[in-house]
Parts: structure tokens; sequence; C-alpha cells
């Protein structure tokens, strides 16, 4: 166990040198400059300005020195924001994103459960169906459009929730939601089928004939087993809910990452983009390692040092 | 004791042909693995009518290329700028009659705005009064394009790779699924978006970046499969025999991948049309002058409150455009493998 861990952790500082470096490298590819009237400066102007930044070095300079700040968690400086360092851009932001990105998680999954456990114990029926419906309808409409729709029909029609902005709980409902539904939709049609598979099996049988309640067959036999294989959703979920949130903070206005890796792109901010690219690689890192650690946990008969399943 | 049964020809009777089953007759025709597979997607009627709905959203989006271009596009109308749907002989229904909604009234907005009697727009136009209809039309066409172009590379990328590296095995096989892990850590839309960053935005830049991002899971699967059919008897067999593994490949092992290319792909091309439709929406993909379904989600978002029409119409033939792909490869998934069919 020890030694696999070990060898998963240096494979995950690996996919992080190479991530970073690649991005580095892109980054320096990218057209464009980050000054804004850089045609009204003279050359004497951007001469200073590149030095302030350290761009007046050799590529492989500002590269090495890129990387030497990193291990020691400086990500370098915004050029959006002048001389902000962009770890504590990030260290300000991150904190909205991750209550939004769990809130989300959680409002999909515990739905998604319990759509998907109703569609399955009520088999080819129309519970079955609806939830079918559902699960395809959430799948397939784009979680900005949702979030566009929220807004204005829940938000300024109704008058149930603020518009946007970040402040008290109520602020956190709509965009959930949006970001929520994604892994619901995937959760219920997960569930679902391994639920049918499960409600099949001999043991569920043997359950029924103790004669348990049905609650009990399903809440203690059925449903626990059909949980198990859910975990290895936890690395797909997390890259949906880092995706949708570079739409859904901007369409609600809140101060979370993907708002800012938007602007960042917009105005050409290297540091940013690098920084905020290397949080999410990281974030997924980290969630697959633990994925394969909770899973080896719950269900004994997968072995972490065997073969990877 | 001896009795001699007398019996001549003439004592037995042929019985009549038809009554005799055949048991080494095959009752139903032999069919071929397509004709299997297309018999059981036939049974699922969500996955044929989203097969109908798909081809017919091709027809009419690769069918206008000679009526609808970039100069129809991009030259605008000021003077019938905004105006909502009219669809002739639709008269009696709100929102289809060319009549808006302003200050909890209908008012019919081409009157307002002098339109010409003859003049009208099916879908409404956009701010520039650019018809609403031919923008969304064209978007949808460049829309699958991407997805299409961008499924295709996937296809060819992922495949290839998945062959090589499963056949090759061992230390390769090693180097080449360390390089898939390395890809598949950072989120797609992160590459996506580095690419875009990198190039310049616009069509060419958004194809090539999905098509990079986007191949890794389809590489796994064939891998997967590669890996247990290389130890098949009749690939031995072509080893055996000397002929090369690209053959091979080509020969033996695509043919016995298809499912799981084809599945594969329709669940791709739905993830490209979301991705490309993301992109444009948050402003880094497709820009103006060019459209597509992103673009026109972006222009009619803005519009939302006053002009809700301007943002309905596109996210519709999105959502239909999704969900039927998403059907489809539901329905494709079940056709080819009855086992997990329920």
């Amino acid at each position: 166990m020890k030694k696999y861990l070990l060898k998963r952790v240096g494979y995950m500082a690996l996919t992080l040198f190479l991530v970073a470096t690649i991005t580095f490298f892109l980054m320096k590819m990218m057209p464009g400059s980050p000054y804004a009237n850089e045609a009204k400066m003279s050359a004497t102007q951007i001469k200073i300005m590149n030095e302030q930044y350290g761009l007046d070095k050799p590529v492989w300079q500002q590269y090495l020195i890129y990387l030497f700040g990193m291990l020691h968690g400086d990500l370098g400086t915004s050029f959006q924001y002048s001389n902000q360092p962009v770890s504590a851009l990030i260290g300000n932001r991150i904190g909205a994103s991750m209550q939004l990105g769990l809130q989300a998680m959680i409002f999909g999954v515990f739905f998604g459960i319990i759509i998907g456990a109703i569609a399955a114990i009520k088999h080819n029926t129309w519970a079955d169906t609806g939830a079918t419906v559902l699960a395809i309808i959430g799948k397939s409409v784009p979680n900005f459009v949702l979030a566009i729709l929220l807004q204005y029909y829940i938000g300024l029609k109704l008058g149930w929730f603020p518009l946007a902005g970040w402040g008290d709980f109520s602020h956190t409902i709509m965009p959930t939601i949006a970001l929520g539904v994604g892994p619901l939709a995937e959760t219920a049609r997960f569930i679902r089928t391994s639920m049918v598979e499960v409600l099949s099996s001999d043991y569920i049988e043997l359950a029924k004939s103790k004669g348990l309640s049905r609650f009990e067959v399903v809440y203690h036999h059925a449903l626990r087993n059909s949980l198990i294989p859910l975990v290895t959703l936890l690395g797909p979920y997390t890259v949906s809910l880092m995706t949708g949130s570079m739409v859904i903070e901007n369409i609600f206005n809140i101060p979370g990452i993907g708002e800012q890796f938007v602007k960042s792109i917009m105005t050409n901010d290297y540091p940013t983009i690098m920084g905020v690219t290397m949080l999410f690689s990281a974030g997924l890192v980290v969630v697959i390692l633990i994925t394969d650690i909770i899973y080896s946990i719950i269900d004994p008969r997968i072995r972490l040092e065997g073969k990877k399943g | 004791m001896e009795e001699k049964l007398q019996l001549s020809p003439d004592s037995f009777e042929a019985l009549p042909k038809a009554n005799t089953a055949d048991n080494e007759k095959i009752a139903a025709p032999s069919l071929t693995f397509a004709q299997d597979v297309w018999m059981r997607l036939k049974k699922n009627k969500g996955a044929v009518i989203s097969l109908f709905v798909i081809i017919i959203m091709m027809v009419i989006a690769f069918g206008s290329t000679p009526f609808i271009n970039n100069d129809t596009l991009v030259k605008s109308q000021p003077q019938y700028a905004n105006l909502p749907a009219k669809i002739p002989g639709l008269d009696a229904i709100n929102g289809f009659n060319g009549k808006i909604k302003q200050g909890g009234v209908w008012v019919d907005a081409y009157a307002q705005n002098n339109v010409p009697k003859d003049k009208a727009f099916w879908l409404g136009t956009d701010y520039l009064g650019r018809s609403l209809a031919q923008r969304i039309i064209y978007g949808t066409k460049i829309s699958l394009i991407v997805a299409l172009v961008a499924t295709f590379f996937d296809l060819t990328i992922g495949v290839t790779y998945g062959i090589i590296s499963g056949w090759k095995g061992g230390k390769v096989d090693n180097v080449m699924q360390r390089i898939i892990e390395v890809i598949s850590s950072v989120p797609n839309l992160v590459i996506v978006v580095l690419m875009l960053v990198a190039l310049s935005p616009g069509m060419k830049s958004i194809i090539l970046a999905i098509a990079i991002s986007s191949w890794t899971t389809m590489a796994r699967m064939i891998r997967a499969e590669t890996l247990s059919l290389k130890t098949q008897e009749y690939v031995l067999a072509a080893r055996t025999l000397g002929e090369s593994p690209a053959k091979i490949a080509w020969k033996h092992l695509v043919p016995n991948l298809s499912s799981i290319i084809i599945i594969q792909t329709m669940y791709t091309i739905p993830s490209a049309i979301f991705f490309e439709a993301f992109l444009s929406f948050i402003g880094i993909g497709i820009s103006a002058p060019e459209t597509s379904l992103g673009v026109l989600l972006n222009e009619g978002q803005k519009n939302f409150q006053f002009l809700p029409y301007q943002m309905w119409y596109p996210a519709i033939v999105l959502c239909i455009l999704m969900i039927a792909f998403n059907l489809l490869g539901d329905g494709l998934r079940d056709a080819f493998d009855p086992k997990t069919r329920r």
C-alpha cells in the first residue's frame, strides 16, 4: 500500500511538472501583449515594464524562475491587478468556488441517487420513463442555458432568489442548481443501471424472503451496494464542476476561480492563467488519487497493489 | 408359420412433402452483424426518432449552403432590427404573428416599424435586422462541422493510438498510457482554453483544440479491447502467416472494434457541440461576424429580458441536437451490446 501510494504520488508530481512546462511554453506562444495600451508606450516604458515582470530575461530563465517559484507556492505576479501575487488572487477566490462546487456536488448526488433509485425500483413504469427523460434532458441541456433561464424566470420573474452576486446562502441556490444538474443526471443514470442489476441478485431475493420490509430491502441491501461504483464518478464530477464554474460564475457574477480564469484569458494575464491551470490540474489529480483510495476501502475486493481498474 | 407379407410398391403412399418439417432448415434468415444491430435499433423509438431528427437537421444545415452564405449573413438591415417571429398563416398565435409583449401588452412590432406587409421573418431578426432563422441554420451548420471534424480527428488519433498501444504492449504501452494519464489529468476544457489562447481564436483552432483534448477516452477503450483481441486465434493465425501488423489492424482489429468506435463517436459529437457552444458563449470561441449556436446564444442572452425569442430559438435547436445525439448514442450502445439492454 505504502509503495503503491509513493509511486502514485511520484506520477502525480511528474504529471504536474509536465502540465506546468506545457502551460508555460503555450503561454509564451500566446499572441498579444499583456499591456493594454502598448501602442502608446515608448520603448523605454515597455523595457521597464518587461524588467518589472521579468519578461526581459531569456525564456529558459523565466521558465526556471517560474518552476522554482512554484515549489515555494509562488505563482508569480498577476499582470491584471498591479503587483498582486497570483497565489493571493486565487486564495481570495477559492472559497466561493469550493463552496459552490461542494454544494452542487451534494445537490447533484443526493437527488441523482433518489431519482435513479426510484427509476430502478419502479423499473419499466412511467416513473422510470420520467426519470430517464429527466436524466437525458439534464445531460443534454447545457448548464449555461439552464443558468440563464433560472436567472430570468426564477430570479427576475418570481423574485425568489437574488439575481447575481455573492453573499448569503440564498445567492448560492440558483448557481448550485445550474452546476449540479449535470452531476445529477449522470448520477441518476448510473444508479439506475447499477441498482437494476443489484435488485435482481440473489441476496436481494434472500432479504425479501426473510420478510424484510420493502424499505429495508432497498435501503440496507440494494442502495448500499449500488452506491459503491458511484465513487468512480468523483473525477468526472470534479471536471464538470470546474468546467461549469467558468461560465456559471460569470453568469451569476460570483467572485470565484472560474470567473477569474475567463477574465484572465480576456486580458492576457499569463501568470494567472498558468496558476489556475495548475490549480485545476492539481485538484483533479488529487481527486483521482482519493477516488482510488476510497474505492479500495469500501470495496476490499479491489486491491491497490494490483492493476488499476 | 412363415407368412410373407405381400407388398407391392403400390402399397406405399408418399406423404406430401410439405408435411415433413425439415429440421436442418434455419427458420429465420441469417443476419449480418450490421443488420442485427439495425433490427435492435429500430425497436428503440427514441433512437429512431433521434436519427431522423439528426438527418433532417443535417440536410437543412448543409443543404442551405447555396442560399445562406457569409454575404447574406453579414448584411445588416437596421430598419428590420429586433423583429419578433412572424410565420404567415399563424396570425392567431401570439409570438408567431409578429407581435411582441411590451409592458404586458402584445404589440405588432412589424406595424410599429413600418415593415412592408409581405415581409415576414419566421424566427424574427436580431439587433442588426438579420434573419434569425438563417443565422440559426448557418450556426447549426458551423456547430455540426466543428463537431464532425473534431470527431473525425478524435477517431483517427484515438483509434490509432489505442491500437498501437494495445498491440505493442510492454514498454511502449506503458509510456503511451502514462502520456494519456498526464493529458487526462488536466480538465479537457482547460486544454481547449489553453490551445485557443495560444492559437488565434476561430473555427480551425476550436476544431484542433477539441481534437487534441478529447481522444484519450477513445484511445483507452480501444487499447483495452485490442489487448484482448490480439490473443484471439484468428489474429494469431494472421501473424503466423506473416501478415503485416498494419494489415492485421485494418483487416481484423478495426472491424471487431467497430461497435466501440461507433458508440464512442456518438458520445464525442454532443460533447464537441457543447464545447463549441460553451467557448463561443464565453467569448473565446467563434466570434462575429462568423456565427454558431454558441455565438447566437451569447448575443441572445444580452437582450433576454426584452427579446427572449433571440435566445430561446438557438437554445432550443442546441438542446434538440444534444438530446438527439445522446439518445442515439444510448440506442446504439444497447443495440450493439444487447446484454446491457434492460
